[in-house]
């Protein structure tokens, strides 16, 4: 018998996937008033993995719990994952941050936290996606496993669990697949291809309801969570230039001379 | 191409006097005819009805449209006014040899109130593109289909065109609120209006809308149009009979009320077609007989999330339905609708697809797709087997709104199929006192079966109309009546 599993799978709440963000005037934040907010789609695959790995073997995993840190409105991330199937969640309410200072609580600030809530409460298994689509900072896992000192496995498209506790981690490579294999406990962060998440159902979003959720503070974890980087400003992505037809080949060169690519 | 169709000997033929009068009020870049450049806009988007223009015009104002339909009416040559010619009756395309007036260079937006919310555009307009301009400014077209990347607001109008968002904004008879057309005889009516209430006088606009082209050609509309609404939910249910489909329905009214804003049902067969063919995963992993999409919005998230919850729980306690999802994210709510507006496309992909967009009084609804199945069976005909022609047999649709696609798809169009399916289908609804087509129109495919949804009274009226308006008969001619 593998040790069970006790995985903790940490999610963040962002400005939803299909959603085009969009920078105020002031240019300092991102516009964040009546912008629809969900869970990270890495994060979402994190919990889906959770789910599967659970389902992949009787008696595999003892718990999965859900951590994220934020403001209050995080606990929307929480509920999502709780109703995909995830045991408990923890919310960590870090004061001063809101959604339009998301981006000041950064990714050594929640690895600290993650890794004071795990040396706290255990666990031998940490889910959580690659990175969030907010920052993209992809640093988290990295960062968590290092203060952890525990094995890491970034960029996941496929896990598995040998009876020897073993774990096996396909990652997408150059010009391939790469496998890396180290025992309990390890930080595993999540690709895109990792898997398809379901659909949340309406039993288990009545059901989720029901589920714990227990509330933590930075302080309470002896993290301090003080911005360390400033944001300078803030742009748009240059507007792309309408083009225009051309009516033959000599007036295209001629453009092309005009603009320089030529 | 059609036997049982002769070419109206009262049409003039087209000469190269005409051609040259045409470049005189065109640019050249508006005149089509070459035949590579003529065959998009002679045949029909389904591929199913292909006709022989020899000339396409692309006019860029009404100006020009009026131009060229006074040369039209007295040359006595016959047009097709077309759109995004996504329309699936064949009412788009020519016969013969008509003319082809498309209206896609008219495609500006002419002023938009953010008070009223009264969009004037030009009829050449793209749906999505209208609809994207309205939502930055948080408004929203009063009318959704899956044509939308490519029909026209114009075509929509000329069709009366129902769609996704009929069950809550109604049809276009009520958000229209004028429109501008070119007569058979070139005059330009003008009656881009932008009042809610105008009593004085016959609504002449109301004619023009779902006219298909046989009375005027549209060239801008005014229409009013909603707030956006800044919630929205999307559900996926699975049921294991259509009388609880009925049930889910009359809860969804009384629950959800006001924030209802699309309730559609699909059948296991329709489901399991798109499957096929999306590489999505599908929202329920069990099988279902039944499948139905409920979408709410509303302005306030709460408030919405606290109705649909109750509605929800309510349907799992008293058993309606079996099973269900609620899309936590915009990509799951994009997702869950492709499984709807993916089924015309999913079964294109089979060769051909019979299509019947019918209107019958709920309880009867799916009754419709059970009883075609028997009878194709009865008839001999194998359902979905290696050999057989047909495919597939599907129902689904807008039950908010009463009506049913009922398509059969088949390897390829065979008059033999047809036979078997016509005029049965329509006798059927005939009894029922349904309509034949609930939103597609008569275009060229429902015309001779326009009797078994309106009495001859009726039709004679219709006559009387179109003598009046175009006596000459050369507004899209062989359609409609």
């Amino acid at each position: 018998m593998p040790p069970r599993l006790n995985i903790i799978v940490p999610v963040k709440r962002v400005i939803d996937y299909a959603i085009k963000p969009r920078v105020n005037s002031a240019k300092n934040i991102v516009e964040t008033n009546g912008v629809k907010f969900s869970l990270n789609p890495f994060c979402e695959i994190a919990v889906e993995e959770a789910i599967r790995l659970r389902e992949s073997k009787k008696d595999l995993v003892e718990s999965i719990t859900l951590v994220s840190a934020g403001s209050a409105k995080a606990q929307d991330a929480l509920r999502s994952g709780l109703a995909m199937g995830a045991d408990k969640a923890t919310l960590i309410e870090c004061p001063g941050i809101d959604d339009a200072k998301s981006l000041s609580l950064e990714p050594l600030a929640v690895a600290k936290l993650l890794k004071a809530y795990i040396d706290k409460e255990g666990a031998n298994l940490v889910i959580l996606g690659k990175q969030a689509i907010d920052d993209d900072s992809n640093q988290t896992g990295q960062m968590l496993a290092g203060l952890l000192n525990w094995p890491q496995a970034t960029n996941a498209s496929n896990v598995a669990v040998d009876d020897d506790g073993i774990v096996s981690v396909t990652r997408e490579v150059d010009g391939g697949s790469e496998t890396l294999s180290a025992p309990l406990p390890i930080v595993i962060t999540t690709d895109l291809r990792l898997n398809v998440p379901r659909y949340t159902k309406l039993q288990d979003i009545m059901k989720a309801k029901k589920k714990k959720t227990d509330k933590l503070t930075p302080s309470d974890l002896g993290v301090d969570i003080a911005p360390r980087l400033e944001v300078v400003s803030l742009s748009d992505p240059p507007k792309r230039l309408g083009g225009s037809k051309v009516d033959s080949v000599d007036s295209l060169i001629s453009k092309l001379k005009d603009v320089g690519a030529i | 191409m059609y036997p049982e169709i002769i070419r109206d000997p009262r049409f003039g033929e087209l000469t190269q006097a005409d051609i040259e009068y045409f470049k005189s009020i065109l640019p050249e870049s508006s005149i089509l005819q070459d035949d590579q450049d003529l065959s998009g806009y002679n045949i029909d988007s389904m591929r199913k009805y292909n006709g022989q223009s020899r000339l396409v015009l692309k006019p860029r104002s009404t100006e020009e449209v009026s131009k060229i339909m006074k040369h039209c009416g007295e040359r006595k040559l016959a047009v097709v006014p077309q759109g995004g010619n996504t329309g699936l009756v064949g009412g788009s395309v020519p016969v013969f040899d008509e003319i082809v007036i498309s209206l896609s260079n008219l495609n500006k937006i002419r002023s938009f109130d953010e008070v009223s919310g009264i969009i004037v555009a030009d009829a050449g307009c793209i749906l999505e593109a209208t609809d994207m301009f309205l939502a930055e400014h948080g408004y929203i077209f009063p009318l959704d289909l899956g044509a939308k990347g490519s029909c026209h607001i114009g075509g929509n109008v000329a069709t009366n065109a129902g769609g996704l968002r009929l069950l809550r904004y109604g049809s276009l008879h009520g958000s229209v609120l004028g429109v501008e057309a070119v007569m058979a005889d070139g005059t330009i009516v003008n009656g881009l209006g932008k009042l809610r209430k105008d009593n004085t006088g016959y609504d002449i606009k109301q004619l023009l809308i779902g006219s298909e082209g046989t009375l005027g050609v549209i060239t801008g509309v005014s229409v009013l149009c909603p707030k956006r609404s800044k919630v929205m939910n999307v559900a996926f249910f699975g049921l294991d009979s259509y009388e609880k489909v009925q049930k889910a329905f009359v809860k969804a009214k009384s629950d959800l009320g006001e924030i209802l804003s699309a309730f559609e049902f699909m059948d296991r067969e329709s489901q399991d077609q798109v499957a096929q063919f999306s590489e999505l995963r599908r929202p329920l992993d069990e099988q279902h007989n039944f499948y139905v999409l409920v979408e709410t919005s509303g302005s306030n998230r709460s408030h919405d999330e606290e109705k649909l919850q109750e509605y929800l729980e309510g349907l799992m306690e008293a058993e309606i339905i079996d099973d269900g999802v609620l899309a936590q994210d915009e990509t799951q709510m994009k997702n869950i609708w492709t499984w709807r507006e993916g089924i015309p496309e999913s079964l294109a992909r089979t060769g051909g697809v019979y299509k019947y967009d019918v209107s019958i009084p709920l309880e009867d609804l799916y009754l419709m797709v059970e009883d075609c199945r028997a009878k194709l069976v009865e008839k001999g005909y194998e359902i979905g087997t290696e050999e057989s022609n047909i495919v597939n047999v599907v129902g689904y649709g807008h039950l908010g709104d009463g009506n049913l696609h009922l398509n059969v798809a088949v390897k390829s169009y065979s008059k033999d199929v047809e036979h078997a399916l016509e005029p049965w289908v329509y006798e059927w609804i005939q009894k029922r006192q349904g309509s034949i087509s609930a939103e597609h129109g008569l275009g060229f495919a429902k015309r001779p079966y326009l009797k078994y949804s309106k009495d001859q009274s009726m039709i004679n009226l219709m006559k009387q109309v179109k003598n009046v308006y175009d006596p000459d008969g050369i507004m899209n001619p062989y359609k409609y009546i």
